[in-house]
């Protein structure tokens, strides 16, 4: 019976990890639903409290919650439609055909992903600041629209995915460039385009560095930064913190559960193979 | 391979408009808001500037007070230390649980998803939360060392509580993600190698050292670079745990964020700039280390 004794405590294990990695989702539910008076109890409270409500009004009344949230939706899905379409494109391009220069240009894209983001900020915020787009959503949009990570990794997917006989064949029926790319790239892509729209929605979600620096009117801000804000003018009251800490978190812990699968296999090949 | 027809004579390079036409918004982005900040910044590392007054060419100065500062070596020290307490226990876990997920048949679809979850967490949301845990009047730390009858500590208030505070919020956001990566590594591993060691009768601790981990190499080297890449450059942990000033002793203060203060709170934009030119060639010279030692004897 050994196997049967391994086999046990191998899913303890693997269930203990499962419990840290999720219980912190679990206490901030239970600070959300209390009152600072209970969290600040001892023995503290493990149960959840009936407090939501007043937690959650608090928060609106504190902070534009909404009007962040919607900065960062519009910045979130805006910069993934422009990644998505430019980076295929440019990534199809690369895959399956041949110019003058495109060894040269291929590699100058590679050293790219090398250079910390944050080393060019101040530039950045000069070159926003005479294109007038200090504290706009623009300037969150606009530079992210294009990445080097996702043109590499849809190159390497265009490349072992599409037969060039499926290019040739479509160029013979008459497509043109653009009409291959639109018939036989992006349908083909679908996999691979669901994990880069989902890895690029999350980084731009989630994003605080660059949104905390251009994003100068304090009532125009990303839900990161309004969050941020928000435990920094009002950290005593801890409840109403993690309420907000929680409101932030539940819409992106929603659409990556839905997608959770497809995202695995996708970030997990984008390891193995790069 | 190629598309392009053979053909007899030389193709315009303008006859190819439509190819550069598609990679343009990359290069043209990089162009404006990657290669121009850059140059920009190693111009203004030789400059005093404070972003409304005329710039002004002052040799070495900055690298010169850089040297001096003991802000900055303190900062660079914090980084490296909180790199270390962090990477070492987050690539360590990964690696214990992806070999033992790799044997579990069953649950290990909701296993995944549960270890990534923290990975797609806001790093502000995970930072209030981790501080709330090692708050020093309520949190749930201190509440579990009063139920053993010990002592609690002001976790947030001394300069190595601060360090755990972080490093633990790291560790707990990595681990998962690096399983996940080890885990494919693992699968992609032929079976029949570790038939071949049964048959030779090697053991399970033999196999792992002789099999396992040189084939999983490569992956190794892919998370220790980017742990490496992304560990260099931490900025909101300690940003919203303990705030711009690094908390006490400002003991949080990683060179990022000290970047920051100089450039965006002071106004000290070429003394930022000399800073951020330092945190490159930091993460360079940790990117060229992390080759030699996990990549460089692949081959043997």
């Amino acid at each position: 019976m050994r196997w049967h004794w391994k086999g046990v405590s191998l899913h303890v294990a693997l269930a203990i990890a499962g419990i840290a990695s999720l219980f912190p989702f679990y206490w901030t539910l239970v600070m959300a639903t209390n009152t600072t008076a209970d969290i600040y109890r001892f023995p503290p409270k493990f149960t959840l409290g009936s407090q939501l409500d007043d937690n959650v009004r608090a928060v609106l009344a504190n902070v534009a919650f909404f009007q962040s949230m919607g900065n960062t939706l519009v910045v979130a899905v805006s910069t993934t439609l422009l990644v998505l379409f430019f980076d295929s494109l440019a990534a199809f391009t690369f895959a399956k055909f041949r110019f003058p220069g495109r060894n040269a240009l291929f590699v100058i894209l590679l050293a790219t992903m090398l250079l910390p983001a944050q080393l060019g900020a101040i530039p950045q915020f000069q070159t926003m600041a005479a294109f007038g787009w200090v504290g706009s959503l623009k300037a969150l949009i606009i530079p992210a629209a294009a990445n080097a990570f996702g043109i590499f990794w849809l190159r390497q997917y265009f490349q072992s995915s599409i037969h060039d006989e499926l290019v040739e064949a479509a160029t013979l029926d008459g497509c043109g460039f653009f009409g291959v790319y639109r018939n036989v790239a992006l349908p083909s892509a679908r996999p691979a385009l669901a994990f880069l729209g989902i890895f690029t929605f999350v980084g731009s979600w989630n994003d605080y560095f660059w949104p905390l620096v251009v994003l100068t009117n304090p009532d125009h801000l990303t839900l990161q930064v309004a969050l941020s804000s928000l435990n920094r003018s009002h950290g005593v009251d801890y409840s109403m913190v993690m309420t907000g800490a929680l409101m932030a978190m539940v819409p992106l812990i929603v659409i990556f559960i839905v997608f959770a699968r497809q995202f695995i296999k996708g970030a997990t090949e984008g390891a193995i193979r790069g | 391979m190629t598309l392009t027809a053979p053909m007899r004579h030389r193709r315009s390079v303008w006859s190819y408009w439509r190819f550069y036409l598609a990679l343009s918004p990359f290069y043209v982005l990089f162009l404006v808001f990657g290669l121009y900040p850059m140059v920009s910044t190693i111009l203004l590392g030789f400059q005093k500037w404070d972003g409304f007054s005329a710039r002004q060419f002052v040799g070495l100065q900055n690298f010169a007070f850089l040297i001096e500062d003991s802000t900055f070596w303190l900062a660079l020290k914090n980084t490296i230390v909180l790199f270390f307490m962090s990477t070492v226990p987050t690539l360590a876990i990964a690696l214990v649980l992806a070999v033992m997920l790799n044997s579990a048949v069953r649950f290990s679809g909701v296993y995944r998803i549960a270890y990534f979850i923290p990975n797609i967490t806001s790093l502000v949301a995970a930072a209030i939360f981790f501080a709330a845990v090692f708050s020093t009047n309520f949190g749930l730390i201190n509440s579990g060392l009063r139920a053993l009858g010990l002592p609690s500590q002001d976790w947030l208030g001394q300069p190595w509580g601060i360090k755990i505070a972080i490093s633990t919020m790291i560790v707990w956001q990595w681990a998962g993600y690096n399983t996940i990566i080890y885990l494919a590594g693992l699968q992609s591993i032929p079976k029949e190698q570790y038939e071949a060691a049964k048959v030779d009768g090697a053991g399970a601790v033999r196999t792992f050292f002789q099999i396992t981990l040189p084939q999983l190499r490569p992956v190794v080297l892919f998370t220790v670079v980017t742990s490496t890449i992304g560990g260099l450059q931490t900025f909101t942990e300690p940003q919203v745990m303990v705030g711009n000033s690094g908390g006490v002793g400002q003991s949080g203060m990683t060179i990022v964020m000290y970047f920051y203060s100089q450039a965006f709170l002071n106004n000290d934009y070429g003394y930022a700039a000399a800073i951020a030119l330092s945190i490159f060639m930091l993460v360079l010279l940790f990117t060229a280390i992390n080759w030699k030692l996990v990549g460089g004897r692949g081959k043997q």
